[in-house]
Order: C-alpha cells, then sequence, then structure tokens
C-alpha cells in the first residue's frame, strides 16, 4: 500500500425516477457540479474539489440503486495487470472502451460475489476544481448547496461478502479495517476496507438480497459542515434516515439521508487514518448498535432493512 | 385542507390521523407521532411502507417498479410516502421493515458456506 495499485473510489453510477428531479437534488441540494450529459441520457456530476470530471452519473430508470461503482487506478499497466490477475483469479471481465462514458478512459468491468458491478479504469480528464495549478486560491467561493468536497466511498448490501472480500485483498490489494461479527461471534456481518490510508473506501453488508446500495457518500470537511448539510436537508424537506451523529466503526460523523428517488446518501466528516501495519478492529454482535450509531448505541430498523 | 386517514388492523385496533393534501400519508402519520405503517426512504424507493388503500382517492408520484408493479398500482398497493390524499381514506399495511440479517440470519451464513 503505497497506493500505486487501485488509487481511489471513482465513479458511482445509480439510477433514479425521475431524471430533472434527481439533477436538481445532485446539483442544487448536495451542491455536485453537472459536469455532463450523454446521448444514453446520463448526467454526469463532480464533487467542487475533484479534478477529474465525473464522480457521479445519474440515469432515469423505473427502479432506483446502483448500476455500478469504479475506482481509478495508477496507470493504463496497472489496469492491464490488474485485469490480467482477476482473469487468472477466475473473474469474468469485461472491457468498455473509452469514451463510453463522458471523459473515460477504457474501463475493466467485473461482477463481484454480492452481485454488484465493479469497474477500474485509469484515465479520466483532468478537468480541475475551478483553481489554476500555480498559485491557486484554498476554495471557490459561490458553490451551491451541501458542497462536499468528494465522493468517498459506498457501502453496498450482498449475500456473499466473504468471497467479496477476499477478492478486494487479494487481487485488488484492499485491507480489512473494521468488521463487525454475527451473533455466532465468527461470521461477518459487515466489512470494511481501503486501498488508501483511509479508514474505508468501499464497505459491504450481509444481505439475502444481491446487488443492493445502502448508501454512497460524499466528504466534507468539519463537523460543523455537517450540522449546515443537516440544517439544508430539511430547508430542502430531504429525507434524513439518521444524524447528525457519529459513527463507531471508522469514528465518522455523519448524516443519512435519502435522494428523490430513495437511493440512501451519506454527507460525512473525519475518521481515522489507516496504515498497514494496524490490525483490524472488530466490532462483536452485542455492540453492533454502537458500532453503527456511536451516540443512541442501538440501530435503527431501516439500516439493515431500507436499501435499493 | 386536511382528511382523515385511518389505518386498519394496527394491533388491536386502528390508526386514525389528519393529513393536509399537502403532505405525503407518510409524512403525514410521521410528523405527529402516530405509528402504523413502516417508515423507510421516505421516497418511493424501498417499499417498506407499502399499503392497499381500501377506499377514498389520492394523488400519486412516480414508484420504484421494483416495489410496485402496474397490477399493484391498477389495484390501489400503492407506497404511502407516494400518495398525497384527495379525500379521507382507509387503508391497510402490506409493507414490512425486514430486519433482513435477523430473519434470515441462518440462510445468510448457509449461503456464505
Ligand atoms: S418509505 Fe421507502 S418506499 Fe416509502
Ligand atoms: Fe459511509
Amino acid at each position: 500500500m503505497s497506493m500505486t495499485g487501485v488509487l481511489r473510489p471513482g465513479h458511482a453510477a445509480i439510477r433514479v425516477l425521475d431524471l430533472e428531479q434527481g439533477v436538481n437534488f445532485y446539483k442544487n441540494v448536495l451542491g455536485l457540479l453537472e459536469t455532463g450529459r450523454d446521448n444514453q441520457g446520463r448526467v454526469y456530476f463532480k464533487a467542487w474539489d475533484e479534478r477529474d470530471h465525473n464522480s457521479l452519473v445519474i440515469r432515469q430508470a423505473d427502479r432506483p440503486g446502483i448500476d455500478f461503482f469504479a475506482f481509478k487506478v495508477q496507470s493504463k499497466a496497472v489496469l492491464e495487470k490488474l485485469d490480467a490477475d482477476l482473469k487468472a483469479y477466475g473473474v469474468t471481465t469485461e472491457r468498455i472502451p473509452a469514451g463510453e462514458m463522458l471523459h473515460t478512459g477504457e474501463r475493466v468491468r467485473f461482477k463481484i460475489p454480492t452481485g454488484h458491478l465493479i469497474e477500474l479504469y485509469a484515465e479520466k480528464t483532468d478537468v480541475g476544481n475551478g483553481m489554476p495549478y500555480v498559485n491557486p486560491e484554498t476554495w471557490v467561493p459561490d458553490l451551491k448547496g451541501i458542497a462536499p468536497v468528494r465522493m468517498d466511498h459506498c457501502l453496498l448490501y450482498g449475500g456473499d461478502i466473504d468471497a467479496t472480500r477476499k477478492l478486494f485483498e487479494e487481487v485488488l490489494g484492499f485491507s480489512l479495517v473494521e468488521r463487525i461479527l454475527m451473533e455466532d461471534g465468527k461470521t461477518d456481518l459487515a466489512i470494511w476496507l481501503t486501498c488508501s490510508i483511509k479508514a474505508h473506501d468501499i464497505a459491504f453488508v450481509r444481505h439475502p438480497e444481491d446487488g443492493k446500495l445502502h448508501h454512497v457518500s460524499f466528504l466534507l470537511e468539519s463537523w460543523e459542515q455537517v450540522l449546515k448539510a443537516a440544517d439544508l436537508m430539511s430547508m430542502n424537506r430531504v429525507s434524513i434516515d439518521m444524524g447528525p451523529t457519529r459513527h463507531g466503526v471508522t469514528r465518522g460523523t455523519t448524516i443519512y439521508a435519502f435522494d428523490p428517488s430513495g437511493n440512501r446518501f451519506e454527507t460525512f466528516c473525519g475518521g481515522y487514518q489507516w496504515y498497514p501495519d494496524m490490525q483490524p478492529i472488530t466490532w462483536t454482535f452485542d455492540n453492533v448498535g454502537a458500532g453503527v450509531f456511536y451516540h443512541d448505541r442501538k440501530l435503527n430498523p431501516a439500516f439493515l432493512a431500507v436499501v435499493t | 385542507m386536511p382528511y382523515r386517514i385511518t389505518i386498519e388492523e394496527v394491533g388491536a385496533g386502528s390508526v386514525n390521523f389528519n393529513c393536509s393534501d399537502q403532505q405525503t400519508v407518510l409524512r403525514g402519520m410521521e410528523a405527529l407521532g402516530n405509528r402504523g405503517i413502516p417508515v423507510g426512504c421516505r421516497q418511493g424507493g424501498c417499499g417498506v411502507c407499502k399499503v392497499e388503500v381500501l377506499e377514498g382517492t389520492y394523488r400519486k408520484r412516480v414508484m420504484s417498479r421494483e416495489q410496485v408493479s402496474e397490477d399493484d398500482e391498477n389495484a390501489h398497493r400503492v407506497l404511502a410516502c407516494c400518495i398525497w390524499p384527495t379525500s379521507d381514506l382507509r387503508l391497510r399495511v402490506i409493507g414490512k421493515m425486514v430486519d433482513a440479517v435477523r430473519k434470515t440470519g441462518t440462510a445468510a451464513i448457509t449461503v456464505a458456506g
């Protein structure tokens, strides 16, 4: 882990029930920047401080949920190597040509055991964060809405999180940072994985149905901004699921809420940094409440039951 | 103007509350601390708030087809978070907040081997 392979989450592609309602929400309420629309009817967004062209793509469909989640890798050579490694591991991969997504290079797509489509890519147009690379200012004025700095991670629900974890660890170089155990004291109920020094880049919860989305998460820079995000959500009548509060797992401060199609999103801040010489943290089943919502010390019923 | 919403068969009896035509049935229920219909995303995605409208009329918005089929929609089996009353309503809860891990925990573990 000197961040030479898989670098970070790159884009999440999600389905919304009404495109313009979705665009209005992601642009004016969450405060992402619209960066393009393609001939498939997809709309592209990025958070203001991201430099690459897009990190969230939405399309209209008759059911919400996630189409795919992608990671950026360091180079085209790494992309080739990881594709070969995946094949050698027994994973079927598919190449999606450069340009199929706006400003995005060739993608390697594969299905993981929890039923989700994951993509790797090496190239995406650097459109900048609105400030020059020489003598920049420190932030961009006149941002709208909550205005997170980046799309940070996602939490996905599916059946075989054990095989998914193995694939992420053994082929993609991820590490286990935290886990919550089930009642038997052995089986993982939930796992948090990192490919960087973040406390998580992707997480999974065991769930009877494959391919489900729990949330896509966006990073804020302070706890005060998390509180302000809650104010903006209430002003805009956004459906809040939980928070502002703190997770025991990763220690991030957080709000869970829903977009106008029922896809959960998170706006969060903080969490500790992780290095590969650290051992994972384990939460036992009787402490799952505190692990997920540290102050309430209990799960809300929606945490395990409400997904898209 | 507020309409009277009646949820049948909640516990031993029924739940009644007033809901304006500016508020979804689910938000109307929640706003004054009433219970009966499970509350999830409140945005037509998760399906936990599914009800069958037995009597009355309502306005509706788009809902996830995964949760509400065309047949459902035509038979007034809809999501309480996606309907606004245009008359008094009588309804029955269909949706469930399924605690997936604890209810089907064994199955989920078996799948994972
Ligand atoms: S609460 Fe999720 S569909 Fe109504
Ligand atoms: Fe999260």
